[in-house]
């Protein structure tokens, strides 16, 4: 019992030790740089250890009052301030949890690496878990931003492992510039809330007051700068070239845990620091996430590349995350605190399903890609009877995030579903009608992504092998499968046990909403609102589907027969048939294409009829990297150009240009 | 949960397993009757299933233990949507496990490992099948929830006891949102259970076919219970139309004295259901695949005009 006292009293301070943990870590990783295999055996299982400290920690800053503490580093009158309250702890464990997943398939899935780059791999990798931990924890916009830039700029290299690939550093580069434009939104985001005072701690920003202009200000920067790192659309750009140009478990890592900060940042902000709300806001957040969730998951059906579909379809998620956030904003500034608190704890959930499921399946590509060599579905397939356990720990994934009962994604999309419903309640006109017809986006969304996971994993494991090469597809080793095996277990028991991770977010609901569900302590049957209103019990969905199976098999066997015969594929008796007759994954996509044209342009090469070796392509491009991208582009071109008009290269020029800078300056200062 | 209200339940599962083939059987039967030609017995699809469980399961050399799962699977989860819609008594014990929501969840469930399974072999009709069934149901969906999300509007409530309860045995009102929904969820029960005009459950045709292009791998006992499961789907969303728009007669909670008149009513019910659709089925034309979207888009459309139609008149 004292064990648990001292880490009750002192859980800043080992979260604290956790983030230098890690940095040591990184650090250390570099004095190794010549022994590969202590780096593989040390390092990552070290750092994997790490990660699981960080998530007891979280769970038990999740029941405690809020600590702080002020450090002895940083600016000489403004030192790091850190806190700790259960919204940080949800994101901590939450980061724990997923990052102790990939960071043991991470031990095996770098083992190729030779040990140089390995090292410096290492560094940056531990340095990301101790940036983005420091995140969660940094109670100043001092270091909120220096612990936000250090996750950008780890990430930044983390991304540009393979710097000798042209594609892989323009990809780096784009992450890296929209990181930053994001950044800077989040800088003046600082700056309005500070509200003139000069006191950067977030402690000064809850108790200064501000006008709604100001506030408004602030909160549209915050939604563009967390927006900008989330993947928010349009500001989603990167994110389909930054996650294929990535190592897996690092694809994993951003996608499952990095993009969760964005999401923390967005609920502290508005929920902590502003100290007020406008309805509007929300409204607002709900149009972008249910334009981003669908925009996301369409193009998530039509891609070929397996990380740039998992890429599209974690803006889909987020997208989901982002609707929710706008739907809480909107109950809470009703005055529906309960109803809040629901919409809160659906966001929450789904956050945290996004992270395990995510980040299973990143890692599960991850395995493919190292036993074949190949991202593109269209030379893969038949992988399910080479690497068993590979296809159905990421088949748990697949069916998770295709937000089927009784696995997790289902449990997020049931909450979610259910506070739409409860938006009649509203006393806004209009919005209490709109509203639940917008719930079809949120239904449409997460039909598609069963489109999309049916077409990722039939098209990757299910079938015949495309290529012959991957006849030698060995399976994944050890570590990879411990590390897909406790996510994939997550994804269940997240899905199985809704009631009792309700309880476990209520502090957190608490803290933002004032409300936290009233739930009756049954963890069986989950009935956030009461059971006349709805209920699910996936347990018993678990064991009566279970039973029914058993049952039906014994019975077949039992009163008929288990004879089986093997033989060639029927397929209506046509006589030749092989591996490249199935669906490619452009074939599977095609329908969307065709449904949805109006958001994408289209490209397609159809070959000649009398072509001797016919090859067709259909390659579907983002409008709005056209309509938005090349604009923006081409008018910063042209404005530096007219900026470059300035510099002449004469010395006479640049006196005359400080002449005049003094003058205007000296005439507004008078 | 009382001791009886788990028997009833058990009771009224068993029956919709046992039962459902009649359902599919009469409407074979009907539809022969309408197109002229002499029908089969009603207890056809018994005999096709006992044929089926009897004969030697042929697999191909390099299905997976997914492809002989799935079918397993595909029956329990229909089983289970079965046991949660109210055919004859209101009272059930083991609806709390799943709302509307979650049944939409079970049938999404059910139609992934299908899919699945039919990508499994890697034949060209295989994926096809897969794909098409896939293009349907994320139409039919949301559809489908906005069908469902209307009647729970009215009930406050997504548990099908409590919206039966309200639209059956409290207080009789007429619900003109309830209309557009009526016909938006025949639009799309045609469309998830494979029937004329967007899937022809009769067709080999490779240009038409949608489920049965999944199911084309499948032999012996696996089919079987495919085809088993393909009945009690469509027994289950009759009797989620029925519950929904047309519960009048069904047991109250607490009154297993009613039960007689329930199954009465029950009958009479899925009889005139199964002649209208063999009606429809006969007079209109299965529709080319890139209409079905225009057709799933409909229903759609009709079932959002139902909830508006709720908030501006009844709400």
């Amino acid at each position: 019992m004292s064990h648990l006292a001292y880490l009750d009293a002192h859980v800043l301070d080992l979260a604290w030790a956790g983030v230098v943990y890690w940095l040591a870590l990184g650090l250390s990783a570099l004095l190794m740089r010549r022994s590969h295999g202590r780096l593989i055996r040390l390092v990552f299982p070290c750092g994997a250890l790490g990660a699981l400290f960080i998530a007891v920690i979280g769970v038990t800053g999740l029941f405690l009052p809020a600590s702080a503490m002020v450090l002895p580093i940083g600016l000489p009158d403004l030192p790091f301030h850190l806190r700790l309250d259960a919204l940080s702890a949800f994101f901590m464990t939450l980061l724990g949890a997923a990052a102790f997943g990939i960071t043991v398939h991470a031990a095996s899935y770098f083992r190729g690496m030779a040990a140089g780059p390995l090292a410096l791999l290492a560094l940056w990798y531990h340095l990301f878990l101790a940036s983005m931990t420091a995140v969660l924890l940094a109670d100043d916009a001092y270091a909120f931003m220096v612990a936000w830039e250090m996750m950008a700029l780890s990430s930044y290299f983390l991304v540009t492992t393979d710097h000798r690939v042209p594609e892989i550093r323009r990809a780096g580069f784009l992450y890296l510039l929209i990181a930053h434009i994001g950044a800077l939104a989040l800088l003046l985001a600082f700056g309005v809330l500070q509200g003139g005072h000069g006191d950067y701690t977030f402690d000064a920003m809850r108790h200064a007051g501000r006008t709604p202009f100001w506030a408004s200000a602030a909160y549209l920067l915050a939604l563009f700068g967390f927006g900008a790192k989330a993947g928010l659309v349009p500001l989603h750009v990167w994110l389909p070239e930054a996650h294929p140009a990535a190592p897996s478990p690092v694809s994993a890592l951003m996608s499952g845990v990095m993009l969760k900060t964005a999401i923390y940042g967005l609920l502290r902000l508005t929920f902590d620091l502003l100290g007020m709300q406008i309805g509007w806001w929300g409204t607002l957040a709900l149009a972008l996430g249910l334009g981003t969730a669908l925009y996301g998951v369409i193009f998530a059906a039509v891609q070929s590349d397996i990380k740039r579909l998992l890429a599209w379809s974690s803006i889909e998620n987020i997208g989901v995350i982002f609707a929710a956030f706008g739907l809480t904003l909107i109950f809470y500034t009703d005055g529906k605190g309960m109803l809040a608190a629901l919409t809160l704890t659906a966001l929450l959930y789904h956050a945290l399903n996004h992270a395990f499921f995510k980040g299973l399946l990143f890692i599960g590509t991850g395995s493919v890609l190292h036993a074949t060599g190949e991202r593109h579905m269209g030379r893969l397939g038949g992988l399910m009877r080479f690497m068993p356990w590979t296809a159905w720990l990421t088949l748990v994934g697949a069916l998770a995030i295709a937000g089927l009962p009784p696995l997790n994604g289902f449990v997020s999309e049931w909450l979610l579903l259910q506070a739409f419903l409860l938006t009649p309640s509203l006393t806004q006109p209009y919005l209490n009608m709109m509203i639940p017809v917008a719930a079809a986006t949120v239904a449409l969304a997460a039909a598609l992504a069963a489109y999309v996971m049916v077409k990722f994993f039939g098209v990757v494991f299910l079938g015949q092998p495309r290529d012959p090469a991957l006849q030698r597809a060995h399976e994944a080793r050890w570590p990879e499968r411990l590390g897909m095996l406790w996510l994939a277990a997550g994804c269940v028991a997240l899905g199985l046990f809704p009631a009792l991770l309700i309880n476990w977010l209520a502090p957190v609901v608490k803290l933002l909403t004032g409300h936290a569900l009233a739930h009756d302590g049954n963890w069986l049957i989950l009935a956030p609102v009461s059971a006349e209103r709805a209920s699910y019990a996936p347990l018993i969905f678990l064991i009566v589907v279970a039973a029914v199976v058993m049952l039906t098999f014994l019975w077949v066997r039992r009163v008929y027969h288990g004879r089986v015969r093997r033989s060639e594929p029927w397929g209506c008796g046509y006589p030749e048939q092989h591996a490249r007759m199935q669906d490619s994954a452009e074939g599977f996509g095609q329908p969307i294409r065709q449904i949805f044209e109006v958001f994408m342009r289209v490209e397609r090469d159809t070959p000649d009829p009398f072509e001797r070796a016919p090859r067709y392509r259909g390659d579907s491009r983002d409008k709005l990297w056209i309509l938005f991208y090349q604009p923006v582009a081409r008018v910063a071109d042209w404005l530096s150009e007219q900026a470059g008009r300035l510099q002449h290269g004469r010395i006479q020029w640049y006196l005359v240009y400080s002449f005049v800078t003094l003058i205007v300056l000296l005439v507004f200062t008078s | 949960m009382t001791s009886t209200g788990v028997l009833l339940q058990l009771a009224q599962t068993l029956l919709a397993i046992l039962l459902a083939p009649i359902l599919m059987g009469w409407v074979n039967q009907c539809r022969a009757w309408l197109q002229g030609r002499s029908a089969p017995p009603l207890t056809q699809p018994y005999r096709t299933l006992r044929k089926l469980f009897h004969k030697d399961a042929v697999i191909a050399h390099h299905a997976s233990p997914l492809f002989r799962f799935a079918p397993y699977m595909i029956f329990a989860c229909m089983a289970l949507a079965a046991g949660i819609v109210p055919t004859l008594a209101n009272d059930l014990p083991f609806s709390p496990a799943a709302d509307v929501i979650a049944l939409v969840g079970i049938f999404a469930l059910a139609r992934v490992f299908l899919a699945l399974a039919a990508m499994d072999i890697g034949t060209a009709f295989g994926s096809l099948g897969a794909r098409r069934e896939m293009l349907v149901s994320f139409l039919a969906e949301p559809a489908l929830l906005m069908v469902f999300f209307t009647a729970s509007l009215i009930s406050h409530s997504t548990e099908l006891p409590v919206i039966v309860e309200t639209l059956a045995l409290r207080q009789f009102a007429i619900y003109p949102s309830l209309a557009f929904a009526a016909v938006a969820f025949w639009m799309v029960s045609v469309a998830e259970n494979a029937r004329i005009p967007v899937d022809n459950p009769g067709t080999h045709l490779e240009l038409t076919m949608i489920h049965e292009a999944m199911i084309l791998e499948y032999s012996a006992r696996h089919l079987a219970l495919i085809e088993w499961a393909v009945a009690l789907k469509l027994f289950t969303y009759s009797a989620l139309g029925i519950a929904l728009f047309l519960p009048w007669g069904i047991a109250p909670q607490g009154n297993p004295g009613a039960l007689p008149l329930a199954l009465a009513a029950m009958i009479l019910k899925l009889l005139i259901g199964g002649a209208a659709l063999a009606l429809i089925e006969t007079v209109s034309a299965k529709l080319r695949l890139f209409r079905v979207p225009e057709f799933l888009a409909t229903a759609f459309l009709l079932a959002v005009l139902g909830m508006l139609i709720h908030f501006l008149l009844e709400a």
